[in-house]
């Protein structure tokens, strides 16, 4: 073999090493949780009834408000905003054209009825009244020649209290102040007050795997005593702050927690998503794909669903909707697709004891 | 100038701008104006305001609005990106019914920066990406333009180099009212750091002609004769006659009087003196028609929008706009007279009715009787003043 051509193929050996073990084998984990019951479910056909014409590209945010009605946040030619009603069927499209609108991550209705974009492409939270109209904004969008300048290089600047770096999720306590997960560019969770008035933060621009410090925050949610919990992805756990951000609890057996999510009502349950990696690696869908049903304090009660590009199985489950707990929404990235999940914890319950 | 250099220049001034949180000190014994806020606009139900940068309205009582929406789009021709979009321009009857939309489309709406509406009714739009200035005549028909677009991007753009110091203190700053505290290290940083254009004149006199470099607002004097803010990637004002032909620009950048950093805003009274809300040097400068330095106000904070009241006593309206990086400095919009007097002040940063979220353009056409536009937050709100007398 000439050297030049070995050279070649142990650079090229060398390289796929490093894909291997560094891109897709790192964003996922097998959860710790042993001995977890199945939680049988379908899947509700034919969902959303999308007008002729009209597509969902990644289905990034899926919320509910309190009639039932779906709204769906999704990357589309342009990243855009769909309401259905209960049924499925399509009412309208919320925020056309929006400067605010560039790349969909999220999407939750507050107690309220107001709709919540965040958006990690203008780095913006955005809060539409019931009506659907505009009436606040957190973060600003870089302006267009700001826009287009290189990444700068370097450790990153400290985290302003009032712009967002890629943030990834938004929810409220019942006070109405607002926690914001943010995000990909800094590693924080950020409370406001109702008014959008900065109160404080926990972790910073930096990653970090220690408590109370983030690698990717990537979804939160806020139970009614107003205590946080938090999707660390990258870290692979679910940490669960109190309502001034002190740490309370690190959940780490149930894999990547990509996202969160709360019921409401007397009797809150907890889910969180170990969603399948995106690019389909090697033993991912074999480790990775289901979402946890848990207590608040973080006893597992059931677990249900698996990777799968049919019907029925998730292809990277990217956010829920938990208004009826055992009603779950679904939002996947790769099957460009929202499911309704009739659970039967019941079942399962009986499972569990034979 | 190059592209290169443009965008650094903006990039720079954009940094900056974002830098300057300097609190403004001292306004003892300035009364509070009471005031009340609406928001009469009622927009279709597929159309978003975004950023509003420019509201102003016309004798009729018609409100436009100029905004930063939709999506800014970077397109690839051979091997030039070309940009478009990203703003829009909107008329509102008096009563806030929705009219239209003027100038769909426009290859010049890029980036909204200001926009003024002249005694014959004329809608003037200032787009700070395209460097462009562009004038509409009441049936929203173009009827001049100042400048030229870029007819492509870099991209991507260079990364800003860091800012020069500016020598602290340099002058002094003590005298003549300045109440608006110490020079804080920060402000105003990009001073010097801008390339000089095309290898000649000083950093930022731009070129003595109509290519300007983020022009930021624009004003007339009686004779009709048109004076640019020019802006954030040049440091100087320059005028033009009524038809649009060059007749002298001023400025470069620096502290000095008859310097500039960031001029954001300008106004021309009745006597023919040109009030230039010059920024980053947080303060007022006025200067007459041939652009010879008068005299400065220090008392307002940083400047970022400021509107001449019409009538046999004029007053300016000057918003010290917080930051987009922070909700809790400044805010507040000064009145003051010609003499530089603060008469009163009203509202502070916020989110809310009645506060402020980075301020940008202010329209008082009818006394008492204000819209502001805002960067922060996205709306326009219609102020109702209730002055002691």
């Amino acid at each position: 073999m000439p050297a030049l051509l070995r050279r070649a193929c142990s650079l090229l050996f060398v390289l796929s090493f490093v894909a291997l073990n560094a891109s897709p084998a790192l964003a996922q984990a097998k959860a710790k949780a042993q001995n977890v019951p199945e939680i049988p479910y379908d899947s509700v056909p034919n969902l959303l009834k999308m007008p002729p014409g009209l597509y969902l590209g990644e289905a990034m945010g899926v919320a509910t408000n309190s009639k039932g009605h779906i709204f769906v946040f999704t990357r589309s030619a342009n990243t855009r905003l769909f309401e259905f009603d209960e049924k499925g069927n399509y009412v309208r499209e919320l925020g056309e054209g929006s400067y605010g609108f560039e790349f969909a991550h999220s999407v939750r209705v507050d107690p309220q009825d107001n709709i919540w974009a965040v958006d990690e492409g203008t780095n913006m939270v955005i809060k539409f009244n019931p009506e659907g109209r505009i009436v606040m904004v957190l973060g600003r969008r870089p302006p267009a020649a700001l826009g287009m300048l290189q990444s700068p290089s370097g450790p990153p600047p400290p985290a302003e209290k009032y712009t967002l770096g890629r943030p990834t999720d938004v929810g409220w306590d019942p006070q109405g102040n607002i926690f914001v997960s943010d995000g990909y560019v800094n590693h924080r969770v950020v409370k406001y007050d109702k008014n959008g008035r900065f109160l404080r933060q926990v972790g910073s621009e930096r990653p970090g795997s220690e408590p109370s410090q983030f690698n990717l925050p990537h979804g939160l949610a806020v139970d009614l005593q107003g205590n946080v919990y938090v999707a660390d992805r990258t870290n692979n756990r679910m940490q669960v702050f109190d309502n001034n951000l002190v740490l309370r609890a690190i959940y780490d057996n149930i894999g990547t927690s990509w996202s969160v999510c709360v019921s409401p009502g007397p009797h809150q349950y907890l889910f969180t998503s170990n969603s399948n990696p995106n690019g389909n690696g090697p033993g991912t869908w074999e480790n990775t794909g289901e979402i946890y049903k848990m207590e608040l304090d973080g006893t597992i009660l059931g677990r249900f669903g698996h990777a799968s590009k049919e019907f029925g199985g998730f292809q990277v489950v990217h956010m829920m909707d938990c208004r009826n707990p055992d009603q779950i929404f679904v939002a996947e990235i790769e099957s460009w697709r929202v499911q309704k999940l009739m659970l039967k914890p019941q079942a399962a319950k009986v499972a569990s004891n034979k | 100038m190059t592209q290169r250099q443009k965008a650094l220049a903006i990039a720079l001034a954009l940094v900056a701008a974002a830098a300057t949180v300097v609190r403004v000190t001292a306004q003892f014994g300035v009364p509070e104006i009471a005031f009340d806020s609406a928001d009469p606009l009622k927009w279709p139900a597929n159309i978003h305001l975004g950023e509003a940068a420019g509201v102003a309205t016309n004798s009729k009582g018609d409100v436009f609005v100029y905004t930063r929406t939709g999506h800014p789009t970077m397109t690839f021709g051979t091997a030039r990106p070309f940009a478009h979009g990203g703003s829009r321009l909107f008329q509102f009857d008096r009563t806030g019914k929705f009219v239209r939309e003027i100038g769909q489309d426009s290859y010049g709406f890029l980036v909204a920066q200001q926009l003024r509406v002249d005694p014959q009714d004329n809608i003037w739009v200032v787009d700070q990406m395209s460097s462009m200035v562009i004038k509409f005549d009441q049936n929203g028909q173009i009827q001049m333009l100042l400048g030229r677009k870029s007819e492509s991007e870099r991209v991507p753009a260079v990364a800003p180099v860091p800012p020069a110091a500016v020598a602290a203190g340099g002058e002094g700053r003590g005298g003549g009212g300045a109440a608006a505290g110490g020079r804080g290290g920060g402000a105003a940083a990009d001073a010097e750091a801008v390339p000089v254009g095309r290898g000649r004149g000083a950093p930022g006199a731009g070129a003595q002609s109509d290519v300007f470099n983020g022009p930021t607002d624009v004003a007339w004097d009686a004779a009709g004769n048109i004076y640019v803010a020019d802006g954030v990637g040049n440091a100087r004002i320059a005028k033009f006659d009524k038809n649009g032909k060059f007749i002298r620009s001023w400025g470069q950048r620096g502290l000095q009087p008859g310097q500039f950093n960031t001029p954001h805003g300008i106004a021309i009274d009745a006597q023919g003196l040109v009030y230039v809300a010059d920024s980053g040097n947080r303060r007022v400068q006025v200067f007459d028609a041939d652009g010879n330095f008068k005299t400065q106000f220090l008392n307002v904070g940083t400047p970022a929008a400021l509107c001449l009241t019409r009538g046999s006593r004029q007053f300016l309206y000057v918003s010290n706009s917080n930051p987009p990086t922070d909700l809790d400095v400044n805010g507040e919009i000064y009145k003051i007279d010609l003499s530089g007097k603060l008469i009163g002040r009203f509202g502070r940063a916020g989110k809310l009715p009645k506060e402020f979220d980075v301020a940008n353009a202010i329209d008082c056409r009818v006394d008492n009787e204000l819209w502001v536009g805002e960067l922060g937050s996205w709306r326009v709100q219609k102020l109702a003043l209730r002055p002691p007398n």
